[in-house]
């Protein structure tokens, strides 16, 4: 049975990812979690000069979630290429750099950087962050600006380019649509919803910049209607993320219309959440006598009588 | 490290509010230094969803000790814990304090449940030959827990039992009348005894580590979510799950929770 698939001429060894910001550079876990049982691990955000992050406190479980206000906290990508992707270039598994930044100019700057380097084998553009001032969420719900920073990052490199799109919009297929467009060889849908958590003694925000993002499990459903609104209106591979922590919500998100998936939020329960999701999907895939784990892409059954969605879509 | 299954062997009441949860694990027993923390994924499902991050109170053969309050969802599920029930640990995690140095008497400073790290803390310091002296601050005597910890001088905010007052106002008086030399002092507790500590910690010249708590989710550094900030230095912040929980006090600003 076929457990890959490939984008731009990269293969993937299987479907499932783990997300940016919740598997740190990948090392952090290494003694936890096989690394490359992986399709492929997205880095932790990184920008050209190490930020900080938000004051505390940046952190809140809420039900079946979390809300996070991290801010991009990271170590910058000079010290990503310098001390953390020699060990990054020792795994069998496919690392995609996540660049988050504040202008075009330091997008471009940071990936013409990490395309100088071996064992990088992609990029996952960061257009969406809620806990950032300036960058984020202020591109990423405005369509031109989006399109704008993908036709800029495409010029600067062949290899596949994966825009991550925001939830935080009307129409999440309108973006899909612009950032293919101008080149983009996929799609993360969805990043964090935004959200807010309050203490009713204080009576003060919980987070310190009183709004954040919600992941988990919670936040499942508003991401699977995302990734099947994109792939009903658009041809383009798309990452579904979004509270995914066993391998039946990954069968969900590939039915939905997504050819991987990655794991998020789980990874801050159990790191090795992906690799027993991947393993647990290609004893699926052998159960339900499958050629290919594609086969489940876009296999969703809709009843067209009772369809309400082309309405609105 | 290591994450696993692993066996309560006992959950019971120790004080007012406070529990002890024991379970086994030879590795963790094994490897937990004085100031560690494991953090317990209370159960499968999906509410609550992230593990709970507690010190290690004591270490007996392969059993390992936690000391909780039951202050919401998590908490509550551990209480209910029956001999026999399984939870899901990953530990040991974070700094230890550090306890090897010239120092001969270590003076150990304990709020409410701060008390959690000190018998560990206790029997690791007796093994290096060092004098222990435990300050413990609790809101009544009802709410004391004085087991396996040594020499021990007790505050409480009632006034029920020992100095009414709180355990650092109890530290500056004791050092007062005996002004023994040599110190080391260990502390863990609510930030605000912490911040009151460090300053006279720091205004006496003595040596102290304090060890925090934070909101993570993780506890491995990779959720970057328990930053506290540090004095200094290149990094405006470091992680309590990894550059922590125990820091020189000197070293990190508390804020006000």
């Amino acid at each position: 049975m076929k457990n890959g698939f490939s984008i731009r001429g990269v293969d993937f060894q299987n479907r499932v990812f783990v997300a940016s910001g919740t598997f740190g550079y990948g090392d952090e876990v290494k003694h936890l979690v096989d690394l490359n049982k992986l399709g492929g691990i997205f880095t932790k955000s990184l920008s050209w000069k190490p930020r900080d992050g938000n004051p505390p406190r940046r952190i809140v479980e809420t039900a079946s979630g979390m809300l996070n206000s991290i801010g991009l906290a990271n170590i910058g990508v000079h010290t990503f290429i310098e001390k953390r992707l020699p060990f990054l270039r020792t795994l069998k598994t496919r690392i995609i750099a996540n660049i988050a930044a504040s202008s075009i100019r330091e997008y471009g700057d940071v990936l013409s950087l990490l395309d100088e380097q071996e064992g990088v084998d992609g990029y996952e553009i960061n257009v969406s962050c809620p806990n950032v001032k300036e960058g984020g969420l202020s591109f990423g719900t405005d369509c031109a600006m989006t399109a704008k920073i993908t036709a800029e990052l495409r010029s600067k490199t062949s290899r596949p380019l994966i825009i991550k799109l925001t939830p935080n919009v009307t129409h999440i297929a309108e973006f899909a649509k612009a950032v293919k467009g101008e080149g983009a060889d996929a799609v993360s849908v969805i990043n964090t919803v935004i959200g807010m958590a309050i203490d009713v003694k204080s009576r003060k925000p919980k987070l310190s910049t009183v709004t954040g993002g919600l992941s988990g499990p919670a936040i499942k459903p508003i991401a699977l209607a995302k990734v099947f609104e994109v792939a009903q209106s658009v041809d383009i591979p798309i990452f579904g993320i979004g509270g995914i922590t066993r391998m039946e919500d990954a069968v969900e998100f590939l039915m939905a219309g997504a050819v991987a998936v990655q794991v998020g939020t789980a990874n801050f329960v159990d790191p090795a959440t992906g690799t027993t999701i991947a393993e647990a999907l290609e004893s699926y895939g052998r159960q339900q006598k499958l050629n290919d784990i594609g086969e489940l892409v876009g296999s969703l059954i809709v009843d067209k009588k009772s369809s309400v969605l082309q309405s609105w879509m | 490290m290591i994450i696993a299954d692993v066996v309560v062997t006992d959950v019971r009441i120790v004080a007012e509010g406070t529990r002890t949860l024991t379970f086994v694990s030879p590795e963790i027993a094994l490897s937990t230094l004085p100031g560690q923390f494991v953090n317990i994924r209370v159960h499968a499902g999906s509410d609550p969803l992230l593990r709970r991050p507690f010190s290690v109170s004591r270490v007996d053969g392969n059993h390992v000790e936690i000391l909780f309050n039951i202050v919401g969802a998590g908490t509550d599920i551990l209480a209910k814990k029956k001999p026999g029930d399984m939870i899901n640990v990953l530990g040991p995690l974070g700094v230890p304090y550090g306890i090897k140095g010239e120092f001969k008497n270590a003076l150990l400073v304990a709020g409410g449940l701060g008390v959690a790290p000190m018998a560990i803390l206790t029997e690791h310091l007796k093994a290096l030959g060092k004098h222990v002296d435990t300050f413990l601050g609790a809101r009544s005597a009802l709410h004391l827990i004085v087991d396996h910890l040594e020499n021990i001088h007790v505050a409480t905010d009632d006034g029920s039992k020992g100095f009414h007052g709180n355990a650092v106002r109890l530290i500056q008086e004791y050092l007062k009348e005996h002004p023994i030399k040599e110190v080391k002092i260990f502390a863990c507790g609510p930030t605000r005894m912490l911040k009151a500590l460090s300053a006279f910690a720091i205004s006496a010249g003595l040596e102290c580590e304090i060890s925090l708590e934070g909101e993570m989710a993780c506890g491995i550094g990779i959720c970057q979510g328990c930053p506290v900030e540090r004095v200094g230095g290149q990094k405006k912040y470091a992680l309590v799950c990894t550059e922590g929980p125990a820091f020189h006090c000197q070293d990190i600003i508390l804020q006000d929770s």
